[in-house]
């Protein structure tokens, strides 16, 4: 069973972290992250493949995530595999016992370290999300009757900030329409524009755990407004973190002073600390939210 | 049309020296590869002068008018094949259909001078853009006449992916998201679905693709509805 469903079914707030695989089969820093993230997350993300880069794969590192006592989202991307190999690893997530599902679209293999790859998008986020919500009816993608039906708590992502609105508010509508329950959203910029939209996608039917980023740098924003799909960092906030004495300790006041303003609206937090999960509770405890 | 890039001319040449070939025979295409500015008469004549220069006995040249077209082709052949007796390999400039066609009809090694690149629109003389991937399972109907499969570069039929940013894609970051372009004009036509678009078919598109218009007609009882029809069965 999830127990971030229940959390989230029950009004509490909730917090996930999110955990990259190793890139090879030495696990011992991914499960210290994880660890990491026990005192105060209720779940962890676990990537698949992230930035179209070669990881372990996420139903192996969600499965060994439960097991070191942290309930585990498992994400799904569409890039690296087709209809067959998205089901089959969705039944297997199911006897894993992991019951968190966020499907993703995926960064497209040219900006990773594998460009050469062929892209498979056989399926796209949404139509993923209604295999796994047609997978919990007991029901295969094409109408077959499967012999035991999963019970996966879907997700998908969500980018509040992201223009055209209209056109992210109906993708964000047509998600939940396939059977997305909750959204777990790209890092909050302009905190006052964020929690409106995010009060708009609550008002769809769905829960949203709002994501929160530690900046750090100059150098850190730099790197993510030119190597990171579907994130760009604004001048206004760009330029606070650059002018300030200390970068670092301006980025975390900023975390707070969002965790604490999301605090009031999301139905959760997803904290995205860039590997800095230490500073990821000091935020989370300043804001009071921990 | 299918748009063709030329290869590197030592990939070309690594071809010839795999077989230890001294005397080519080129042929071009008077379609495509011609339009493109690939495999046309200049080019042709281009790669032979090259080819020569580089010590190679270029025993001679032709242009197909249709290089896919195998009757054609083959007739082609024909009236140069005393001059094909005496070659090692035979290099042809047109897509990877026309290079098949020559391998299907001689004993020699056949090599590509060309790179299929796509299935392209004619934009303005010299500029080609994909539209269309053949995928035999058409969406047009419901995206307002534009192709997800082909102009998103993710292929998505559902979209915007997260990459899209102001409108724009994350991939191509100078070009309009192909998604957002879709619902503005499902938009402006009154006809914005809410519905998820369901996941393509790929069965019906079974490798190698095959249609017989003959069969398909005994099997619907139609007859061939005018003599020219009839000749190009």
């Amino acid at each position: 069973m999830s127990s971030l469903r229940d959390k989230l079914n029950a009004g509490h707030f909730v917090i996930t972290g999110e955990v990259a695989p190793p890139r090879g089969a030495d696990c011992t820093k991914m499960l210290a992250d994880v660890k990491a993230y026990a005192p105060v997350a209720d779940a962890v993300n676990i990537t698949d493949n992230q930035g179209a880069t070669l990881h372990l794969s996420s139903l192996a590192a969600s499965r060994m995530a439960q097991e070191v006592g942290v309930e585990a989202i498992f994400q799904q991307t569409c890039r690296d595999r087709n209809r067959l190999a998205l089901q089959s690893d969705l039944l297997a997530a199911a006897t894993y016992g992991l019951h968190n599902f966020l499907a993703v679209t995926g960064d497209n293999p040219h900006f990773g370290d594998h460009p050469q790859a062929k892209a498979v998008f056989d399926l796209d986020s949404t139509q993923l999300i209604e295999v796994a919500s047609s997978l919990n009816h007991g029901i295969d993608m094409n109408g077959g009757k499967l012999n035991g039906a999963t019970d996966f708590f879907i997700g998908a992502a969500a980018f509040p900030e992201a223009e055209p609105w209209e056109i992210q508010k109906r993708r964000i509508a047509q998600k939940i329409e396939a059977g997305a329950v909750f959204f777990q959203t790209q890092a909050c910029m302009d905190v006052e524009l964020f929690a409106r939209r995010v009060e708009e996608i609550q008002a769809l039917g769905a829960q949203v755990i709002a994501g929160v980023i530690l900046l750090k740098s100059e150098k850190v924003i730099s790197f993510i407004n030119n190597k990171l799909a579907g994130m760009m960092i604004p001048e206004h906030v760009s330029s606070r973190i650059a002018r300030a004495a200390d970068p670092f300790e301006e980025s975390v006041a900023l975390a707070v002073e969002q965790s604490r303003i999301l605090g009031e609206v999301a139905d959760g937090i997803h904290m995205m600390p860039l590997g800095d999960i230490a500073t990821g509770v000091r935020i989370l405890h300043e804001a009071k939210i921990r | 049309m299918i748009i063709t890039q030329p290869k590197d001319f030592d990939v070309v040449r690594s071809f010839l020296e795999g077989v230890d070939a001294q005397h080519v025979f080129l042929i071009g295409c008077g379609q495509c590869a011609t339009a493109a500015g690939t495999g046309g008469e200049p080019e042709v004549a281009a790669a032979a002068q090259r080819l020569s220069v580089a010590g190679y006995d270029v025993v001679g040249t032709a242009i197909s008018e249709v290089t896919c077209h195998s009757g054609g082709t083959k007739l082609l052949l024909r009236k140069h094949k005393d001059e094909l007796a005496r070659v090692d390999a035979v290099i042809v400039f047109s897509c990877g259909a026309g290079v098949q066609t020559v391998a299907d009809a001689l004993a020699c090694p056949v090599f590509p001078a060309l790179n299929s690149s796509f299935l392209g629109n004619v934009i303005r003389h010299g500029e080609f853009e994909e539209r269309c991937q053949t995928c035999g399972d058409c969406v047009l109907g419901q995206t307002a006449g534009i192709c997800p499969v082909t102009q998103c570069p993710k292929g998505l039929l559902n979209g915007p992916c997260g990459g899209m940013w102001d409108g724009m894609c994350e991939v191509i970051p100078d070009r309009r998201c192909t998604h957002v372009r879709i619902i503005e004009k499902l938009e402006e036509q009154h006809r914005l679905r809410t519905s998820v678009l369901a996941p393509k078919n790929y069965g019906v598109k079974i490798k190698p693709g095959h249609i017989s218009v003959r069969k398909v007609r005994a099997q619907h009882h139609v007859a061939p509805t005018s003599e020219g029809e009839a000749h190009h069965e």
